[in-house]
């Protein structure tokens, strides 16, 4: 054991021992090992190369010891929603009477306990990373949902993970959803403080589509204190002719990892990845994506716009490859940084491994400034320059909530654009 | 409505205007002629307000006000209004949202109260009918996708709305062909008023068939070297620029 795994197995032992016999004592095991022999990742670790998690968890938080008070949430009633409160999967401020015919939902420790093959197969991930194995090897507790075959739904699905404030205490949450063949949903997930703390999350969502299954995955991360560190992982599996619209909106606070490792298992599956980042202040938010196509006639679209702000650091690295069986495969990848300050900074990594020989693929990634021609044509026509300066910073994130097709939800989140842009400090 | 006096700007070590001197009356329509590289879209920024250009001498007046210390929105708000040669291209920002902003913050600067939304509505739809912008490109980002006459004619309804006192036109018919020309022009002939003055910079005489200018203006070198009435631009159509490069040399 190398001293950087021991000092991983010391930092995270009594957490490891207190969740190791809460079901699915094997699947926790293998990820534990797994996780020691690398231990955290840090900068020479290639795929984290921008993201030194190693550093950000110095001190290791503990687990919280006490329940949390029962909060009172803020509920929309527009969803059918499931919470999840520092990392307890909480039954009484779900709706859980409400779910929809054709929904079963139950907690993470329910599912381990009763120890479906099929459920526990797919908790397991198919990822090799350690963030996500010490999720694993950590979970708490999570959601577990099911849409049967050919159902779809109406009414949004929601799995809220709200997180106590106070001292910093470490969080971990894993989900599982499967959409039977031909089922159809959308699913939000929210990730939210209830007070800005220097909590350490690592939270993981699996997406099982079966064939024909359409999913729109709508996710918000909201502002967290400047010490948490938070990693957030989203594992979709494509099946034959499904489709997965999912879109993301980063509001940063502290450091933030997400990260989606997807696979397109099935023919003429369609997945499309889109969404925002706001960072300001000290905030890194890192958005790492690596995209398998392993069968023919796959489409995949990523489409992400970062706008980074005073000594703010975005991270984008984007890997699609796709396999010798992949023929016909159809994908593009975007990502566009603003920067508005001098201090701010952007890593873009876009990759493409095609072993196909007949396959569509592209990429781009652009960083830039405010466009002085564009500012200068708003003033002359009466804008005041701060206000001129965020109609154009809205115009640039704008293009990445298009692909949100529930119009009053893009609107909805769309206002959060506005309400950071006037939160800014200064003007450009 | 506007005196310009005894002008010089610079970018950089560049000399740009050296000296120029030109005053447009409330009603007037004063055409700018002049060859490539004469500085006569620098006059059109530096009126406007753009950064980047340095006065070293002289006055910008706007209804005896010197503008040369405000920033671009509030020469807007006071009436000044570009039409660009080369309108900007926004994505992501819908033509109506930006219509609305820039109306109401002009609205704002002058202490008259926001348009609310079915009256703006109604306004835009006035002009673009008068101006045959068709309701399918106000909903299109601002200027995305639009051909170089349907940006000229987005300016034109920008500037019946905005109403200004001062309209700059910066080559408004590079680009166009004659009958995008010919629906432009209507739509700023439609607009001359008593209280509003003009200043059509261009460098043929094509335009001015279409826009009748009262006065015209030959500008090289940074300065206007003649001033005359319509008859002029006839005159450098035949003759060209030569004389006044000549001068130069």
């Amino acid at each position: 054991m190398s001293d950087t795994a021991t000092s991983a197995a010391a930092d995270f032992k009594p957490a490891f021992d207190a969740m190791k016999n809460a079901g699915a004592r094997s699947l926790r095991q293998g990820a534990w090992d797994a996780f020691l022999r690398e231990g955290l990742p840090n900068r020479r670790v290639e795929s984290w190369h921008y993201t030194d998690l190693r550093a950000a968890l110095r001190s290791v938080a503990p687990l919280r010891a006490a329940e949390p008070a029962t909060p009172v949430l803020k509920h929309g009633q527009e969803s059918c929603r499931l919470v999840v409160l520092d990392g307890a999967f909480r039954p009484d401020l779900s709706d859980l009477s409400a779910l929809p015919y054709g929904v079963s939902a139950l907690s993470l420790r329910a599912a381990l306990a009763q120890g479906e093959t099929e459920i526990l197969a797919a908790l397991a991930g198919a990822a090799d990373d350690p963030a996500l194995a010490l999720n694993a090897a950590l979970m708490q507790d999570g959601a577990v949902l099911r849409v049967s075959p050919g159902c779809v739904l109406e009414r949004p699905l929601e799995l809220a993970n709200f997180v106590s404030g106070g001292a910093a205490h470490s969080v971990y949450t894993r989900s599982l959803a499967i959409l039977g063949a031909g089922a159809g949903a959308t699913l939000l997930e929210s990730f939210t403080p209830l007070e800005r703390s220097g909590a350490q999350e690592n939270h993981a969502l699996i997406l099982v589509l079966g064939a024909g299954a359409k999913l729109g995955h709508v996710a918000t991360i909201s502002p967290q204190g400047e010490d948490a560190v938070r990693v957030v992982s989203l594992l979709p599996t494509l099946g034959e002719s499904s489709a997965l619209n999912s879109f993301c909106l980063v509001e940063g606070g502290g450091l933030l990892r997400r990260q989606i490792f997807a696979t397109l298992i099935g023919a003429n599956a369609d997945v499309s990845f889109s969404g925002a980042s706001l960072l300001r202040n000290r905030d890194h938010a890192d958005t790492t994506l690596v995209l398998r196509h392993e069968a023919p006639g796959g489409k995949s679209r990523e489409f992400f716009r970062h706008i980074v702000d005073d000594t703010a650091t975005g991270v984008f690295q984007g890997k699609v490859s796709v396999a010798p069986l992949a023929q016909k495969t159809d994908g593009a990848m975007q990502s566009k940084t603003l920067l508005l300050s001098d201090g701010a900074s952007m890593n873009n990594k876009p990759e493409l491994e095609i072993f196909a020989d007949d396959v569509v693929c592209g990429h781009g990634a652009t960083c830039g400034r405010l466009d002085a021609d564009q500012l200068f044509y708003l003033e002359a026509r009466g804008l005041p320059l701060k206000e001129a300066e965020a109609l154009l910073v809205e115009g640039f994130a704008r293009e990445a909530f298009e692909s949100l097709n529930n119009e009053a939800l893009r609107e909805e989140l769309f206002k959060r654009v506005g309400a950071w842009i006037g939160l800014r400090k200064v003007g450009i | 409505m506007l005196e310009i006096k005894n002008l010089h700007v610079s970018i950089g070590e560049r000399k740009i205007l050296d000296g120029l001197n030109l005053t447009v009356h409330d009603g007037e329509v004063a055409a700018i002629m002049g060859p490539n590289g004469t500085g006569k879209s620098t006059l059109s920024y530096v009126v406007s307000g753009r950064e980047g250009y340095e006065v070293t001498q002289g006055e910008v007046l706007l209804n005896g006000e010197n503008i040369l210390g405000l920033a671009p929105h509030e020469r807007a708000a006071k009436g000044v209004f570009l039409a660009f040669q080369y309108p900007v291209e926004i994505p992501g920002v819908a033509t109506m949202t930006f219509l609305k902003a820039a109306l109401n913050a002009q609205r704002r600067a002058r202490g008259e109260d926001e348009l609310q939304t079915p009256d703006f509505m109604k306004r835009v739809n006035e002009a673009a009918a008068r101006l045959g912008v068709a309701k399918e490109m106000l909903r299109r980002p601002l200027n995305c996708g639009f051909s170089g006459g349907e940006k000229k004619r987005m300016e034109i309804l920008q500037m019946a709305l905005l109403e200004p006192r001062l309209c700059i036109l910066d080559e408004t018919d590079s680009g166009l062909d004659i009958d995008a020309l010919r629906v432009v022009s209507e739509g700023v002939n439609a607009l001359r008023a008593k209280d509003r003055g003009f200043l059509v910079i261009t460098h043929y005489q094509r335009l001015l068939d279409y826009i009748k200018p009262d006065t015209v203006h030959v500008m090289a070198r940074g300065r206007i070297l003649r001033s005359g009435g319509p008859e002029l631009a006839l005159e450098l159509e035949t003759s060209g620029y030569k004389d006044y490069i000549g001068e130069a040399a």
